[in-house]
C-alpha cells in the first residue's frame, strides 16, 4: 500500500519499480532453490565465472608482481645460500625416497601375500593460490586451476606439510576450495600411532580443529598425529592432517575434549597440490565400513 | 540526452568494477570481516542520484557477479541488493534532501537490512558463519559513506561539467 501511493506521489519517474523489484526477488528466490537443492545452475555460475576471471586476475596480479620483484631482486649471495640449503634438502629427502621405494615394493609384496589389493600412487599436480578473498562466510581459497584441467568438486588438497582442503566449486580457469578449518568441514582421519579412527571437524579457527566424538577413555594423547583415513572417499588414506595439541578429559561428560593443530600451514600456503586418487570411491566405499582397517585405504586397483 | 546518459555510464562502471575488485582483494584474515560492503555503499549511492539508468537491474546483476566471485548461493547478494537499492530507489527524492549525518544513519538502516538479508538465507540455506561477519560490514560501511559519498560526488559532478 505504501507502494502504491508513493507511486503516484511520483508519477512516472520510474516505471513499475515495484513491479520490477518483485520480479527479481522472485527470480532470486528461484535460482536459490534450485542452487542449493541441486546443482542444476553450474553452467550459469561457470558463465558468470567465466567474466568474473579478469577481475580475479587483475586482483591477483600486484601480489605476483610483488612475488617477481622480490625474486628479481634478490642478491646473488641469497641465491646462492638458497641453491644450497635447496640442494641439501634434496639429498636428505631423495635417500628418504630411496627407502620408501623398498618399502613400498615390500608392502605391495606383503598386501599380494594377504591377497589385498595393493595401494596405487596418487596422480598430484600443483597449483597456485590466487590472491583473491572469497566467501566470507567459509574459510576458503581460489586456486588458479579448474574444470579444463581436469578438476573436479570434492578433489583432495594439500600441501607439502598436511591436507589443506578440498575443491567445492569448480570454475572453468579458476575453482574454490573450502578449507579443513571451516566450521562446515568435517573430515575422517586416524591416529596415526594406533589406528583409533574419528571425525575432526573445523572450528572456523585456522589454527584448530576439533575432535568431538571421542569418549573419555580413547586411547589418544598429546602429539599424536592424526592422518586420512580414507573412509569419506574424497580424500585418499594416509595424509598427516593434524597434531593433537591438547586433551581434556572431563569424568562427568561422555566425550573428552580434544584440539590439534592443522599439519599444514592454512593460511600461509602459497602453492598446493591436488591430488588425483584412483577412482575407488564407488565401489569400495559401501566395504569399507566393515573391512579391516590396514585394508581400507580408499584408493585401490587391481594392479 | 541520450549522449549525456551514456557518457555519464563510464565513470558508474569503473567505479563498480574497482568496488567489485575491492571486495575480492585478499585483506589479513584478522580485518578480513571488517570489509565494507563496497557494492552495497556503491549501488546505493548511484541509485540514489541516477535512479534511472541504475537502478534494481544493475543491482540484481551485480549481485549474481558477487554471489560467484564469493561462491555464495547464486542468488542471495542478488536478492538483498535488490531489496536494498529498491528502498533507495523508492525514496532517493528524499535522501537526496538529507544532510550528510541523517544520510549516514539511513545508509546504516540500509546496510543493516543488507546483511540481515544475507544473514536470513544463510539461516535458511544453514550456512554457519560468526556472528561477526554480518555486523563489522555494516559498522565499517558507516563510517566510511561519508568519505565515499564525497568522492562519488567529485565523480559525477566531475564528469558533468567534463560534459
Amino acid at each position: 500500500m505504501v507502494a502504491s501511493r508513493g507511486n503516484t506521489s511520483n508519477p512516472a519517474r520510474i516505471p513499475a519499480l515495484g513491479v520490477r523489484a518483485l520480479l527479481l526477488v522472485f527470480i532470486s528466490i528461484v535460482l536459490m532453490y534450485f542452487d542449493h537443492r541441486e546443482n542444476h545452475l553450474d553452467t550459469v555460475r561457470q558463465g558468470i565465472g567465466v567474466a568474473v576471471y579478469p577481475v580475479r586476475l587483475i586482483v591477483d596480479a600486484p601480489m605476483r608482481l610483488w612475488e617477481w620483484l622480490g625474486e628479481s631482486t634478490t642478491s646473488r649471495s641469497d641465491l646462492k645460500l638458497e641453491v644450497a640449503r635447496l640442494n641439501s634438502e634434496r639429498l636428505i629427502t631423495n635417500v628418504r625416497l630411496q627407502r620408501l621405494t623398498a618399502l613400498e615394493a615390500e608392502n605391495a609384496r606383503l598386501r599380494s601375500l594377504l591377497e589385498a589389493r595393493t595401494k596405487v600412487r596418487d596422480e598430484v599436480r600443483v597449483a597456485q593460490i590466487m590472491a583473491v578473498d572469497a566467501n566470507p562466510y567459509e574459510h576458503n581459497l581460489v586456486i588458479d586451476v579448474g574444470s579444463r584441467d581436469g578438476v573436479y568438486d570434492g578433489q583432495a588438497i594439500v600441501d607439502a606439510d598436511g591436507v589443506v582442503g578440498q575443491v567445492i566449486r569448480t570454475g572453468l580457469m579458476t575453482s574454490q576450495a573450502v578449507l579443513i578449518s571451516d566450521t562446515d568441514h568435517a573430515l575422517p582421519v586416524e591416529v596415526n600411532r594406533n589406528g583409533l579412527r574419528t571425525i575432526a571437524v573445523g572450528t572456523g579457527e585456522i589454527d584448530r580443529l576439533d575432535l568431538p566424538f571421542l569418549p573419555n577413555n580413547a586411547d589418544i594423547r598429546t602429539g599424536d598425529l592424526l592422518v586420512t583415513s580414507g573412509l569419506g572417499g574424497a580424500f585418499p588414506a594416509g595424509y598427516p592432517v593434524a597434531v593433537v595439541d591438547s586433551v581434556t578429559r572431563i569424568p562427568q561428560d561422555p566425550f573428552a575434549d580434544v584440539n590439534a593443530k592443522p599439519s599444514a600451514a592454512l593460511d600461509q600456503v602459497r602453492e598446493v597440490m591436488l591430488i588425483w586418487s584412483a577412482p575407488a570411491a564407488e565401489e569400495d566405499h559401501d566395504e569399507e565400513q566393515s573391512q579391516d582397517r590396514e585394508e581400507s585405504d580408499g584408493e585401490d586397483s587391481d594392479e | 540526452m541520450s549522449r549525456e546518459v551514456s557518457s555519464r555510464r563510464l565513470p558508474v562502471i569503473a567505479t563498480l568494477v574497482v568496488g567489485l575488485m575491492l571486495s575480492i582483494m585478499p585483506l589479513p584474515n584478522l580485518i578480513a570481516p571488517f570489509r565494507p560492503d563496497w557494492l552495497a555503499l556503491l549501488l546505493i549511492f548511484w541509485a540514489m542520484q541516477l535512479p534511472r539508468t541504475w537502478s534494481i537491474g544493475t543491482a540484481w546483476i551485480i549481485g549474481l557477479i558477487l554471489d560467484v566471485s564469493y561462491g555464495t548461493l547464486l542468488g542471495q547478494h542478488a536478492l538483498a541488493l535488490c531489496v536494498i537499492v529498491f528502498i533507495t530507489v523508492r525514496f532517493h527524492l528524499l535522501m537526496r534532501v538529507f544532510p550528510l549525518s541523517q544520510l549516514t544513519a539511513t545508509v546504516f538502516a540500509l546496510l543493516a537490512l543488507y546483511q540481515f538479508l544475507l544473514f536470513w538465507i544463510n539461516g535458511v540455506a544453514s550456512v554457519s558463519a560468526p556472528l561477526l561477519a554480518y555486523w563489522a560490514p555494516v559498522i565499517t560501511g558507516t563510517l566510511i559513506w561519508p568519505f565515499l559519498y564525497m568522492f562519488l560526488s567529485g565523480v559525477r559532478y566531475g564528469t558533468r561539467t567534463s560534459n
